[in-house]
């Protein structure tokens, strides 16, 4: 007698085709299944590959588990043989098939986390094409504020806010930090995401390799104006960044220590700011607590741990 | 738990006498409480552990720690320990006077060691380095004191089990409640031994 | 009428203001929850209940009875906790460009930490503790637990701190951290009002119950199994409630400590967390997670011994591979302490170090999926029957495995620098809580209710239930997956992206077929009360069980078992009934049992009261309620009376009923 009850076969098999499908549709358009950037394209084809080699043992699993559920049910004709609770070679199996898979997928990520460690300053802007050792990474400080992203460009002297603009195929090094809350500065196009975290200062390699306007977000809740903490990331060629710079700088404005205490007060859904010149302390300063002229500086540590820890006083008196 | 063997058909036992009591799980559990109690104060020690030279320009281990002071501090816990070690073995004995005395030594020993380190607190707060100076008087403080806050319990218990023992002498109860106590008081003398190694030695030593 | 301090001194910081005058939505609920309430009063009262309920149940420290108080406590938390998501569902659905959805982005953003935080809390550990504390003594031929008043402390407890949860929809705000209450957000500076205070005072109070239930259990299987029963003998439930149980002693006074240092920073000005004067808000990251982490495992290790169970009474054989089944649960145990840098890879830990803990997560795997082997081969050359407890053990393996899958995806960093904080990643915790957890509470409260209840429940209703929550689940979480693969971050209240939105669509679509499975749930038991007579089970055996609890009369009589069972054998019901042992009928003796209390409800009222005055700064309440609990405790220990015998003939009438009613039977 058929069992109401299990699903048939044909509803399955149809289940089951929808599902690839579905998820291969939402690929066209996305950032993530399609970045512009070498990092989160290395990133993506982990994940692809991963998913891989774990399909080659779920996918048999999932089958056994309708196969046996089907033919040992009650009412069938399958052998019944009770006594059958154990045997070694099946567990030997069992216990070695998962083990193989996590071998693989284990080396892989011992190489590939530290392949693409956000601190290891990038091998290659794009697949075949070795960094030039000689060309130095553009260099963008990153700070998350309540609730607005600030980014300076030591280099050109220029600071924007809630925009950021990279010249294409050219190495970025992000340092990053923040003022009150931890976020995640996330361009999902351009790599993975790393915590901002203040009083520590993290750290992000990258490569953009396609011109285009990208979002860019923080990926942890961060308090009332955190749903709209979103930035513009402009991709161009190195001449259009170049004449980006040039407009900025047109513009006028410093961020200097006032104009920065004003925008670090709690503001929410920021339009793109821009200043032509800014305080080259500032960044160090804002890393190490000592914004506000009069307060003594923490030493600050590079990366995770340590907190804020101003410097030791040798032999001070107690204050 | 019985010593007989059972043989194969039998499928309930209806031939033993009622005092066929479980065995007492009381002390297991109580061990197994204070294994998770050391477990919170894992949780200060690494705290203390990550925080302690976050000093925010403030005052150092160095700067504070007075090692004379910790020393009689230490002793006093750990005469203690031995007192109620004197108050167990006179409870093996029968003896309720003996043990009600002893027991009474080791409260009067905990309170001491309260009443010292109330006096240490004091000195460093007149001092200016509070529990909300930086995080490593915060973590400080708040280590030491959960440790003096068990004591502090410690020794309320004794005062119930006093009166309990006046009321009922060594009851099977109270024995079992006095070895519950017994473990409690020589667990806070380790970490006691924990907190004045790795706070105050290491401390004053780098 | 009171001036500024008088009224501060009593009242704290409660004001008028703290009340939702000026918010609707919270106004109905209060609405409806007081009209509900007050007619379940009114009833009880009508019917002249309280005495009863008071006696038979509040005060009651009989491991049945107080799992069946931690069953209902779970399940009226989960109606809570899912309006919280349906709320969620429907505001991500229309919130999109212009439209900025129906709830203001502060009441969404204690919705999500609500809902999580009651989920955890006040409905999967209730849940999980319930059935351990109803099914492992009656498993392993125990009258009771260890510690029954502990046990019924630790159920009031677990109350007080729902209670403050609740409490706080209507006082006040409830935190916005997130389920963990994560810093800076939940910092003083930041959140300078009640919100965290509630989310802590809650905690603390039901962490203590928690604990304390942790510590019973543990010594309970230790120290009071059947003689006979080795410990490779015992039922495998009773192994992953020992490991699970174990693990939460491990855990839980680790988020004691940190939600304690939270505390002491947002009561007392320390700087454990604060951004200056050396704190590190990283360190209760760190701390929460080594709590966080394992806390999953405590809660799917029991279910996986629910499926065990389950597994081998449906397919009328012994489980497939029993010790390794105990060795792949302990490896988890032990694991699952070695891993919770994972959930923050991306704060920048350095290669080694995630690449250490990334692997480490994956080798859990290989344990798991030992087991997931073993039910199979359990299944294989088994007659299986179809009830409603083996279907959702199906459901669960094809579902959970898939999680399982996603979640070793995101245990490689580079994947998880993608995925972390991602709707991907909300999809797959819900992939294995609802795949693993939840199908197995349901397959459990399917499995026992006729051992606890003496009647089964409806198949239709259950039916609707069973296909509700598959379908709803997978109707509701795989468009999120979808979505997180499309970069879209969790906890947001609005978007902006519009092609997203059909996604979010079926997602709510999914979550009210959700509702039908759990309204159908509902409906089962109302429907199953009512034709208990039809329904009714006098075998104790309905299913044709393996394991000792179904040797006793549904349900058992309060002492459990006549004489102490003996065990031969690894499923010692199965055995007892293959070798025709029979049941004593006659030479009962009076048996020794604990006597009810009122103390554990006492304290909990206390420890409500000083949570309460503790959130809302009303300091004389706080040390009224302290003094009292300490008061109350040391009053309580100088009962020394605290135990009774059941005379000998009310044994023998019991069970001459029992003798009379299995005769009838056959």
């Amino acid at each position: 007698m058929r069992d109401k009850n299990i699903p048939s076969f044909r509803t399955l098999k149809c289940v089951a085709l929808l599902v690839p499908l579905v998820v291969l549709l939402s690929g066209c358009a996305s950032a993530v299944l399609d970045p512009a950037g070498d990092i989160a394209r290395q990133q993506r084809d982990i994940i692809y590959f991963s998913t891989a080699i774990m399909l080659l043992i779920i996918v048999p699993v999932l089958v056994l588990i309708v196969v046996f559920a089907w033919r040992y049910r009650a009412g069938g004709d399958a052998t019944y043989d009770p006594d059958f609770d154990h045997s070694t070679s099946l567990e030997l199996v069992i216990w070695s098939a998962p083990l193989l898979i996590i071998i693989c997928l284990g080396a892989l990520t011992w190489w590939s986390t530290h392949l693409l460690d956000p601190f290891r300053p990038l091998d290659r802007e794009v697949a075949g094409k070795p960094i030039d050792r000689k060309a130095r990474p553009l260099v963008v400080q990153v700070v998350s504020l309540d609730w607005k992203w600030l980014f300076i460009y030591p280099e050109q002297g220029i600071a924007t806010v809630n925009e950021l603009a990279l010249p294409v195929d050219r190495q970025v090094r992000f340092d990053m930090t923040s003022t009150n809350m931890m976020n995640t500065f996330y361009a999902p196009t351009l790599a993975g995401m790393i915590y901002t975290m203040p009083g520590m200062r993290s750290q992000l390699h990258a490569v953009l390799n396609r011109p285009g306007v990208y979002d860019g977000l923080s990926a942890n809740y961060s308090g009332a104006g955190f749903s709209n903490m979103h930035f513009k990331l402009y991709g161009v060629a190195p001449r259009d960044f170049d004449a980006w710079v040039a407009r900025v700088k047109a513009g006028g404005g410093t961020l200097d220590t006032p104009t920065f205490l004003e925008i670090e007060k709690p503001s929410e859904k920021v339009p793109p700011m821009y200043f032509a010149g800014v305080d080259p302390t500032l960044f160090d300063r804002i890393f190490k607590r000592c914004v506000r002229p009069g307060t003594p500086c923490s030493t600050g540590m590079h990366g995770m741990g340590g907190g804020n820890d101003p410097q030791p006083p040798h032999g001070r008196p107690l204050s | 738990m019985s010593s007989t063997t059972l043989d194969d058909r039998t499928f309930y036992l209806v031939e033993e006498a009622d005092d066929h009591h479980p065995e007492s799980g009381t002390l297991l559990g109580f061990w197994i409480y204070l294994m998770s109690d050391a477990l919170i104060f894992a949780t200060l020690f690494a705290t203390y552990g990550v925080l302690s030279g976050a000093y925010a320009g403030g005052p150092t281990q160095r700067d504070l720690f007075e090692l004379p002071l910790v020393a009689l501090n230490t002793a006093i816990l750990l005469v203690s320990s031995i007192t109620y070690g004197f108050a167990m073995i006179a409870m093996q004995g029968d003896r309720l006077n003996a043990t009600r005395a002893w027991l009474a030594v080791t409260a009067l020993l905990g309170l001491s060691f309260v009443g010292v380190e109330l006096h240490e607190f004091a000195g460093l707060i007149a001092e200016g380095a509070t529990p909300q100076r930086s995080a490593f008087l915060s973590s400080f403080f708040t280590l030491v004191s959960t440790h003096g806050l068990h004591v502090t319990v410690g020794v309320i218990w004794i005062g119930v089990m006093l009166v309990q023992l006046g009321q009922r002498g060594l009851h099977a109860e109270n024995r079992k409640r006095l070895m519950c106590l017994s473990m409690f008081w020589h667990f806070l003398d380790v970490v006691w031994i924990g907190v004045f190694t790795f706070v105050y030695l290491l401390g004053v030593v780098q | 009428m009171f001036d500024q301090s008088t009224a501060r001194a009593i009242f704290g910081r409660l004001t008028l203001e703290s009340f939702p005058i000026h918010e609707p939505i919270l106004l109905v609920t209060f609405a409806v929850v007081a009209l509900l309430g007050l007619g379940i009063v009114g009833a009880v009262t009508k019917y002249r209940l309280w005495g009863y309920l008071w006696k038979e149940w509040f005060t009651s420290v009989d491991h049945k009875k107080i799992g069946i108080m931690y069953m209902i406590l779970g399940i009226i938390m989960l109606l809570r906790g899912f309006s919280d998501a349906l709320m969620m569902r429907a505001q991500q659905a229309v919130a999109f460009g212009a439209n900025q959805g129906y709830l203001p982005p502060h009441h969404y953003d204690q919705i999500f930490t609500a809902h999580g935080t009651i989920m955890i809390f006040f409905v999967a550990i209730p849940l999980i503790v319930g059935l351990v504390n109803y099914v492992m003594p009656l498993q392993i031929g125990a009258r009771d637990v260890a510690f029954p008043f502990l046990n019924n402390l630790s159920f009031w407890l677990t109350v007080a701190g729902a209670l403050l949860v609740m409490v706080s929809l209507f006082v006040g705000e409830f935190s916005r951290a997130g389920w963990l209450n994560y810093v800076p957000v939940a910092n003083l500076r930041n959140s300078p009002d009640t919100g965290p205070d509630y989310y802590l005072w809650a905690l603390q109070i039901a962490g203590v119950g928690t604990t304390l239930s942790a510590i019973n259990m543990v010594t309970t299987i230790l120290k009071m199994r059947a003689p006979g029963m080795a410990m490779m003998k015992m039922p495998v439930f009773c192994w992953t409630a020992l490991c699970s149980n174990v693990l939460a002693i491990a855990i839980f006074p680790v988020l004691t400590g940190a939600f304690a240092l939270l505390m002491l920073d947002r009561y007392a000005g320390t700087n454990f967390f604060t951004n200056d004067l050396g704190g590190n808000p990283m360190m209760y990251w760190n701390l929460v997670w080594i709590w966080g982490h394992p806390e999953v495992y405590v809660l799917v290790l029991p279910v996986f011994g629910i499926y065990s169970e389950i597994t081998s009474t449906f397919t009328g054989k012994r489980l497939f591979g029993y010790s390794s089944m105990v060795y792949a649960t302990v490896v988890i145990t032990i694991l699952s302490y070695l891993v919770w840098l994972h959930h923050f890879f991306t704060m920048g830990s350095g290669a080694s170090v995630n690449s250490f803990f990334g692997i480490a997560t994956m080798v859990i795997s290989i344990p798991t999926g030992a087991k997931i082997f073993n039910w199979l081969f359990t299944m294989y050359r088994g007659r299986i029957r179809f009830e409603l407890p083996m279907m959702w053990v199906v459901a669960f393996m094809i579902t959970f495995v898939v999680g399982g899958m996603t979640g070793v995806l995101l245990a490689v960093p580079p994947a998880d620098f993608v995925l972390h904080n991602s709707l991907f990643l909300v999809a797959h915790f819900h992939n294995v809580i609802i795949g693993g957890v939840v199908f197995g509470l349901f397959a459990g409260m399917e499995y026992w209710f006729p051992k606890a209840f003496g009647f089964r429940l409806d198949r239709f209703w259950g039916r609707v239930t069973f296909w509700g929550w598959v379908i709803g689940y997978w109707v509701a979480w795989t468009p999120i997956y979808i979505v997180g693969l499309m970069g879209t971050t969790r906890r947001v209240n609005h978007l902006d992206d519009p092609s997203l939105q059909i996604w979010f669509v079926i997602a709510a679509i999914g979550a009210v077929i959700i509702l039908v499975g759990i309204l159908a749930f509902v409906i089962q038991i109302a429907v199953s009360i009512k034709n208990r007579d039809k329904l009714r089970d006098t075998t104790g055996d309905p299913w044709d069980g393996r394991t000792l609890e179904w040797s006793t009369s549904s349900p058992p009589p309060a002492y459990n078992f006549a004489f102490q069972p003996v065990a031969h054998d690894l499923d010692a019901w199965y055995d007892m009934k293959r070798r025709g042992a029979r049941r004593p009928t006659g030479g009962f003796r009076p048996i020794h049992m604990p006597r009810n209390t009122g103390a554990g409800v006492i304290l909990s009222g206390l420890a409500l009261a000083l949570g309460f005055a503790m959130v809302w700064y009303i300091w004389w309440l706080a040390a009224v309620s302290f003094a009292g609990l300490i008061v109350t405790a040391i009053v309580h220990t100088f009962n020394y009376q605290r135990d009774y015998h059941i005379p000998r003939d009310e044994v023998a009438e019991t069970e001459g009923a029992r003798t009379e009613l299995l005769a009838a039977g056959t």
